[in-house]
């Protein structure tokens, strides 16, 4: 078995964020559409578009989704938070319709991620995006699990590209789980082995020589 | 926008996968601290403004920079820890002594904090198993003879051995070695695990 003494910190589940995970951080960089419900005096550089000052009350603009949760109140309006396109009822119907013909990383890459943190904002579609979520993860897991614990010495590259960051960690964990079984089904399990970080320095070493 | 160089950050540390330690940005460090340092300063201002003349028109930007100041925080801290990770699982992949080019990539306090995991890891091994103390870094996989036999997959100099036997590590050289004696150079790739 392939050990690894580095483990990243694992993102949040569900609607928690994990305060250092790379992943989490990366999630929460995704834009959403919002529409201002205040003025923002003396931050007019921050919308493009305009020469003014302020942010007006009634922008629309792209905030990415820490500052949107930061700044969003329940009992106050500063800003309101619009659906993504995916996340809308347009797309859920092509979601409960077949989950599995859909590209999620071209939709994401972080579609579960982002999609739980929706939940946040108090929307009155709330509920449905939830069901759609899981409805579509249930709907795709199956397949994934089969084709990650199936394909041995294969290349996956063309498995791996429509799923989204959370079916790829699952995907290549069903992947390491297989190889690890073949191993030792041909007895190589106890073979020491060099450990992948040296060997990823090795390689980086060649590429510094020739660049 | 806001917080982008620390995005930056983050993203150098994604990108080198499988636990790579990329170089230390110092550069990008120091420019995020003087952006947060840039927005403490407006809303000092704006905070003040809003206090004397009860401008409350001014709390959704204070806000809006308050949470941008947190973010970077967040960022950093976040670049900070995973390095140090990373570092951490050097030292049990390379041992105690790390290669010129892997250290080159770290910063003084990191090169510092490396040493005082050394020393406390060190510590804890002796206080194991009695006087002789146990190396919890060998046997990551469970033994199953005391000898194994090992292919040199590069020209390394001598090794001696505990009977005092000083054996030549030459390029595809195969020899019949002590375990405990071999598997961290296994590990740096110098020896191979040759199973029959």
């Amino acid at each position: 078995m392939d050990t690894q003494s580095y483990l990243p910190v694992q993102p949040g589940v569900g609607m928690e964020e994990n305060f250092l995970s790379l992943d989490d951080i990366l999630l929460s960089h995704e834009r959403l559409p919002i529409r201002t419900e205040c003025s923002f005096p003396r931050l007019g550089f921050l919308d493009k578009s305009s020469d003014s000052q302020d942010i007006p009350e009634g922008t629309k603009m792209e905030l990415p989704l820490w500052l949107s949760k930061g700044l969003y109140e329940k009992k106050r309006r500063v800003l309101s938070v619009e659906l993504p396109k995916v996340y809308r009822e347009g797309w859920r119907t092509v979601f409960n319709a077949d989950p599995n013909v859909v590209d999620l990383h071209k939709m994401g890459p972080y579609y579960y991620g982002l999609g739980s943190q929706m939940l946040h904002f108090d929307s009155p579609e709330n509920p449905e995006i939830a069901q759609t979520l899981l409805q579509t993860f249930m709907g795709r897991f199956r397949r994934n699990m089969d084709s990650s614990q199936n394909a041995y010495n294969e290349d996956t590259s063309a498995l791996v590209e429509r799923l989204d960051c959370l079916e790829k960690a699952l995907f290549s964990s069903g992947q390491s789980g297989l190889n690890s079984f073949q191993s030792w089904e041909k007895g190589r399990a106890s073979q020491l082995t060099a450990s992948s970080l040296v060997l990823n320095y090795r390689k980086r070493k060649i590429n510094d020589i020739q660049p | 926008m806001f917080c982008e160089k620390a995005m930056e950050l983050i993203r150098e540390l994604q990108r080198s996968s499988e636990g790579q330690l990329p170089a230390f940005n110092e550069d990008g460090l120091r420019q995020v601290l003087q952006e947060m340092e840039a927005l403490y300063e407006q809303n000092q201002t704006d905070v003040n403004e809003a206090k004397a003349d009860g401008r409350a028109d001014l709390i959704p930007s204070i806000k809006l920079r308050h949470c941008c100041l947190l973010r970077n925080q967040r960022c950093l801290t976040a670049y900070l820890y995973d390095r140090l990770l990373r570092i951490r699982a050097l030292r049990w992949e390379y041992g105690s002594v790390l290669p010129a080019n892997v250290r080159f990539h770290m910063c003084a306090e990191e090169v510092q904090w490396f040493s005082h995991y050394k020393k406390s890891l060190a510590s804890f091994m002796r206080s194991l198993g009695g006087a002789e103390g146990l190396d919890i870094t060998q046997d990551m996989k469970p033994p199953k003879s005391l000898y194994i036999q090992v292919r040199c997959l590069k020209d390394h100099g001598e090794l001696e051995i505990d009977d005092g036997t000083v054996i030549l590590l030459k390029k595809n050289s195969q020899h019949f070695l002590p375990r405990w004696k071999c598997e961290q150079l296994i590990r740096q790739g110098v020896l191979e695990h040759v199973m029959s």
